[in-house]
């Protein structure tokens, strides 16, 4: 068992915009490929080239289909890694104190030093965010890129997270979430950004902005003058062209040059 | 509780030795990347903040790139086939022996009839200089995949706009309100349209998706219009019906900027019905609303009356806009006409009518930019129309795309929102009207260059490309009556051809980077079994096959002789201004890559070894008067070639100081100022240049300074294509060159001047005319067998057959599942894990599928290119991409059915040759019980590369 801090100074996330996730899968790869080089055992893959190839990820993205009462279905891409939750369930649970959270940012690591790859802390994840990965036999979560944000060998436009770093969509944005003047916090408060199963009390640090409505029609209304007919039929439409015509000539052209 | 010792961390590792900057490669999209090396190895791949293309960001592929330079299946060394043809068994030769196989074919037939090798590249981003190679060698047969892929979409709006979507050109999307996106898949271009679209969404500006599948980008479209697959054109004439109805169309803009006030001949019968009324230098004449008087159309100072007609000798003129608007105003475009074909409800139709309206008028705005016209007349300000549209291959590939392609055009140019600020703008060296385009050639001689360009633009019957008897020059029969505006070639008819003999057979099939065996060809079991067909003599009917892949793909195993390409971080290549650069709306920018790594096998650059048997066959542009190597490899035909005095492949840095910018000689330091810069060279044109390009005096000037063109070239567009009504006249019988009597009636209906719909569908509703009444009683018949329509879609982090041998993105899409709407899963009872047996007129395929909800209501699809036949790509023979995957390939044929007539009729557009590829109907039935595998299955390919390893743990650095 081991204990959460009781404060941090800031709460580094992520704010992932639902309404814009194209489902592209940017940020998984961009992820597996900073992180299979750097912070502790390389994410490996298993039977790569096999019948089941399946590897070590600290994101993925999945697809939800909606069906509204009305109007068609709809496709929800919905990214998802550590929520660096504030009471984070894995850290609780770990019998070694390999996973903390860390005081100065919030960031939910694993010391793979000290971790025995004994799982309970994936299973106790309600939002199934952790991997073991099977060949280093350490547990491998998302570090929100903690050799990054920091790092003094990067231009500091690239100290942020090696997913919102490549999200073409600009989907994915980096903060303190504890600092209410942060962009982060100003999006979250503008779009009605969401916790994810807040029933459970994990106080998930991420946020996720809701999809904006779809396929809504009520602009109708305002929008129907746009196409009162000035041509009740084919014969109308020369008449009216001479008239149209009358208001248009010149335009906005100089005087001068239409002399 | 153990209380953690927070460890020590070190937050600041070293990220890299050395950035390496250069151009991707993983898919067509041409991002900029970092490189980051470690001790010589590639530790990570990152977007290049600075690159015009990308700024920084990269999608999955493009960070999947390591996955790709470390793949089992990367060809090793030159393979020459000691099996039969499929079989896969090779051995290894040295290059030297390679080349000596090669020249040797090539030798014997430039010498004795250069017709008889026909040269097709894939997905070649080096086309100028593929075709540079083709013309001096001498064949006309010579294209890329253009023909396949999406030349609907590039032809339709050169013939219309001079330019069309992606490299042509890309919305302005910081200043759109309301953007619509039309049978855009999730590639074409990838990371731009991302960017776009976060730019859109970042505003609050509404996205409309127009597709039969909502995935992708039309998932996170505000509004989505689940369409009928091949019903885009009749939903989008309907909008301009809409528009035209409420007169909510842009006159000043159409009498100013189109062809919409030109008058035309209406005398029927005549040899010139139809047909601009000219002066006597041939520039179209319109009426100027101040005098009355006939002038021509780019007099400086009048005003062109859209509304102009007059009799002279017994003959009748009006312009082109009443035509237009007789024919658009007529109910048969109304909403509720179209609404069932198209299943979009009329009331929706009638809406996003109005929404575009509202936009385009109401929320104009004006920059304050001057800027000077080509007629001379000076504009205080520049008018935003904030409506922008976008589409890809989802309207183009099927056998209405081009008219469907023209209808778009004429879409946005009804709204004025074609170059003008928030609208659709034009990258450089686009706009192009097709008259600046060059005409296709085919004059071959033994041991003789070609007479021109093997690509062009037709304006006329005069420039198909036919023997005195009609015949086609072509082995694609690409420029001849069948598809008289074929841009892009023919790749897909170029086997089913030369196997059958017609026009002719050849002797040598030389390929680069094409996966005919396989994803990229229609009727993939018919053409294997075409590749390895032999005569009564036991030859194979089509004698040599040389191919150039990386690595080894399906088609690698029909090849008698492989020449293995680098990776793309292997080579050097220049994405070049000569042919399809990655300028931007706002500026000219082109890019290279180069070696930032070196390959550990025997491997060459096939650009390289192209200009290698350029000189062992002494070709002109190849080798001086004494026979000596004119270039040592690509990349110094990248910095010492000249297409014409002082203009080259790459435009920065040019002349012996190395200040010129697209003019000047070729500098020896070049290539190091790419790299110093990153890998590419971008230059801005002024801001009264930026927009209303055509006609923009500013921009016309610059693009002369730059090197794009030696004379100012402005045009008006082409609301009517008269290339167009030239073909239909010869159709009805005029002028000296005729069409044969089967394509008459065909011809006439299809090369409308002014857009038109007609169903297409997998020849069985398909173009007018041909078809007798018999016929169409047939085909109402099969469009009953067959009510289904089945499509495919290439998913965003996966291109073609590239990324199937990388281990990171295959694990993102191993399987390809038929996905099924609502309707048809419940009304055959599918459950999950099930498999169905989908047939079309051609075959069947039986597959797994799975349940999509946001799919129109009739329409099945599937991931393209995922599944893979057992052996290739170095996966394992259970690999799910051979085991689960399929291809929807074997049910599409590249003919049509019989027709009794004994003619082949191409799956294909009648305008352009375009592969229909989208047109597929099909009907479906649960497997019970369900096979064990997708089928067909085919025997396992000797993988020339044996197999990958079993896991990965891939960390370059210590």
């Amino acid at each position: 068992m081991t204990q959460l801090p009781t404060s941090t100074e800031r709460s580094l996330g992520l704010v992932i915009d639902l309404d814009t996730c194209v489902g592209c899968h940017a940020c998984v790869i961009s992820c597996k490929g900073w992180n299979t080089e750097n912070y502790g055992a390389p994410l490996s893959d298993i039977d790569a080239y096999g019948a089941n190839p399946h590897g070590t990820f600290l994101n993925r993205v999945h697809a939800y289909e909606v069906q509204p009462e009305t109007g068609p279905a709809q496709t929800v891409h919905f990214p998802k890694s550590c929520l660096h939750c504030e009471d984070a369930p894995c850290v609780t649970v770990c019998p070694t104190g390999a996973s903390y959270k860390r005081v100065e940012d919030g960031i939910v690591l694993v010391n793979e030093d000290d971790c025995i790859g004994c799982g309970l802390c994936a299973w106790a994840c309600p939002y199934g965010a952790r991997e073991l990965d099977q060949l280093a036999g350490v547990m491998k979560k998302c570090t929100l890129c903690v050799d990054r944000i920091y790092n003094e060998n990067l231009p500091e436009e690239d100290r942020v997270p090696s997913c919102v770093r490549t999200c073409p969509a600009g989907a994915r944005h980096f903060g303190d979430l504890a600092d209410p003047d942060s962009d982060v916090s100003k999006l979250v408060a503008e779009r009605g950004g969401m916790d994810l199963m807040p029933e459970l009390g994990t106080k998930p640090v991420n946020k996720y902005l809701p999809p904006r409505p779809r396929d809504r029609d009520d602009n109708i209304d305002i929008l129907a003058p746009f196409l009162d007919p000035v041509i009740e039929e084919p014969t109308g439409f020369l008449g009216w062209l001479d008239k149209a015509l009358g208001t248009v000539s010149g335009g906005k052209t100089d005087k001068k040059g239409a002399s | 509780m153990n209380k953690p010792v927070q460890p020590m961390l070190d937050t600041s590792p070293r990220v890299s030795d050395e950035i390496r900057q250069t151009t991707c490669y993983m898919c067509a999209c041409r991002c900029g990347i970092n490189v980051h090396m470690k001790s010589g190895k590639v530790a990570y791949i990152e977007g290049n903040r600075n690159h015009p293309v990308n700024q920084g960001v990269l999608c999955a592929k493009g960070s999947a790139g390591i996955m790709q330079i470390n793949a089992p299946s990367r060809l090793k060394k030159p393979l020459k086939r000691v099996g039969p043809r499929g079989s896969g068994a090779f051995e290894e030769i040295e290059w030297d022996e390679a080349l000596e196989i090669a020249t040797g074919h090539l030798k014997r037939l430039r010498d004795e009839a250069p017709e008889k090798m026909a040269f097709f590249t894939g997905r070649d981003q080096s086309q100028s200089f593929t075709g540079f190679w083709a013309q001096a060698y001498g064949t006309p047969n010579y294209a890329a995949h253009g023909g396949f892929c999406s030349v609907n979409m590039a032809a339709g709006g050169i013939y219309t706009i001079g330019g069309a979507f992606w490299e042509f050109g890309q919305p302005d999307w910081d200043r759109a309100k309301l953007f619509m996106i039309f049978g855009v898949a999730e590639d074409h271009d990838s990371n731009p349209i991302k960017m776009g679209l976060g730019k859109l969404k970042a505003r609050g500006a509404k996205v409309i998706g127009v597709n039969p599948i909502r995935s992708g980008y039309n998932a996170i479209a505000d509004e989505w219009v689940g369409i009928t697959p091949g019903t885009d054109g009749l939903f989008i004439l309907s909008l301009a019906h809409e528009l035209l109805k409420a007169g909510k169309v842009d006159l000043d803009y159409l009498a100013r900027f189109t062809n919409a006030p030109v008058l035309l001949n209406e005398d029927p019968g005549g040899p010139e019905h139809g047909l601009f009324l000219r002066d006597k230098d041939g520039k179209p004449l319109v009426i100027d609303r101040k005098t009355g008087k006939q002038v021509a159309f780019d007099k400086k100072g009048i005003q062109p009356d859209l509304a102009g007609h007059f009799r002279k000798a017994g003959k009748t003129y009006r312009t082109v806009f009443q035509h237009m608007a007789e024919r658009y105003l007529s109910d048969d475009y109304a909403p509720e006409n179209v609404a069932e074909r198209c299943g979009v409800p009329a009331e929706q139709i009638r809406r996003i009518a109005a929404e575009l309206a509202h936009v385009a008028f109401e929320e104009a705005f004006e920059l304050p930019i001057e800027w000077t016209d080509f007629r001379g007349d000076k504009h205080k300000t520049m008018t935003g129309r904030p409506v922008a549209m976008h589409a890809m291959r989802g309207i183009s590939a099927h056998a209405n795309g081009f008219q469907t392609a023209r209808a778009l055009h004429v879409l946005q140019i009804l709204l004025g929102t074609v170059e003008v600020p928030g609208g659709f703008r034009f990258k450089p060296p686009y706009p192009k009207p097709p008259e600046a385009h060059p005409k296709p050639h085919a004059g071959h001689a033994p041991g003789k260059p070609l007479d021109g360009p093997h690509l062009g633009y037709p304006l006329g019957p005069e420039h198909l490309l036919l023997d005195d008897d009609g015949t086609p020059k072509r082995i694609d029969k690409a420029f001849s009556w069948e598809n008289p505006m074929s841009a892009h070639g023919l790749m897909h008819m170029v086997i089913s051809n030369a196997h059958a003999g017609d026009p002719y057979k050849i002797d040598t099939l030389f390929m680069f980077m094409a996966n005919m065996s396989w994803n990229s060809s229609m009727n993939t079991e018919g053409v294997m079994k075409m590749l390895t067909d032999k005569d009564e003599n036991g030859d194979y009917v089509i004698p040599n096959i040389i191919y150039s892949d990386a690595y080894a793909s399906e088609m690698v195993a029909y090849a008698d002789l492989v020449l293995p390409d680098t990776t793309y971080l292997e080579r050097h290549d220049c994405i070049s201004l000569l042919d399809r650069p990655i300028c931007e709306a706002d500026a000219i920018a082109d890019s290279i890559r180069w070696p930032v790594i070196e390959p550990d096998r025997d491997v060459r650059g096939f650009q390289s070894v192209l200009i290698d048997l350029g000189v062992r066959l002494g070709l002109p542009g190849f080798v001086d008067e004494d026979g000596k190597a004119i270039y040592k490899d690509y990349a110094d035909y990248m910095v010492n070639h000249q297409r014409r005095p002082g203009v080259g492949p790459l435009a920065g840095w040019r002349g012996k100081d190395g200040k010129g910018v697209g003019r000047g000689e070729p500098n020896p330091k070049q290539l190091e100022r790419y790299i110093e810069n990153g890998g590419f060279f971008v230059h801005h044109m002024p801001e009264e240049a930026a927009y209303y390009k055509p006609w923009n005096k500013a921009y016309q000037d610059w693009a002369v300074e730059v090197g794009l063109f030696d004379a100012p070239s402005p045009y008006v567009f082409n609301l009517y294509s008269e290339p167009l009504r030239k073909f239909q006249l010869a159709a009805e019988g005029h002028g000296d060159r005729q069409p044969p009597e089967h394509l008459r009636e065909r011809l006439r209906e299809t090369m409308d001047p002014m857009p038109i719909w007609y169903p297409s569908a997998d020849g069985l509703s398909s173009a007018p005319g041909g078809a007798s009444s018999s016929d169409n009683d047939e085909r109402a018949q099969a469009s009953e067998e067959f009510p289904v329509h089945a499509l495919t879609q290439r998913p965003m982090a996966m291109y073609h057959s590239w990324g199937t041998q990388n281990a990171w993105l295959r694990q993102l899409h191993g399987k390809n599942p038929l996905y099924l709407p609502t309707k048809l899963w419940e009304q055959h009872g599918f459950k999950d894990g099930d498999f169905a047996r989908v047939t079309s007129p051609h075959g069947s395929i039986t597959v797994p599928v799975a349940h999509h909800a946001a799919l129109n209501s009739n329409t099945i699809w599937t991931w393209n290119a995922i599944g893979k036949r057992k052996g290739a790509w170095a996966l394992a023979e259970d690999a799910p991409e051979a085991t689960k995957g399929f291809l929807l390939n074997h049910i599409i044929h590249e003919l049509m059915p019989p027709r009794g007539d004994g003619l082949r009729w191409a799956n294909s557009d009648p305008v352009t040759g375009q592969a229909a590829w989208f047109d597929l109907k099909v009907k479906i039935e649960r497997a019970d019980p369900p096979p064990e595998e997708s089928q067909p299955q085919f025997p396992p390919i000797k993988s020339p590369v044996g197999r990958g390893p079993k896991n990965l743990a891939w960390k370059v650095g210590k």
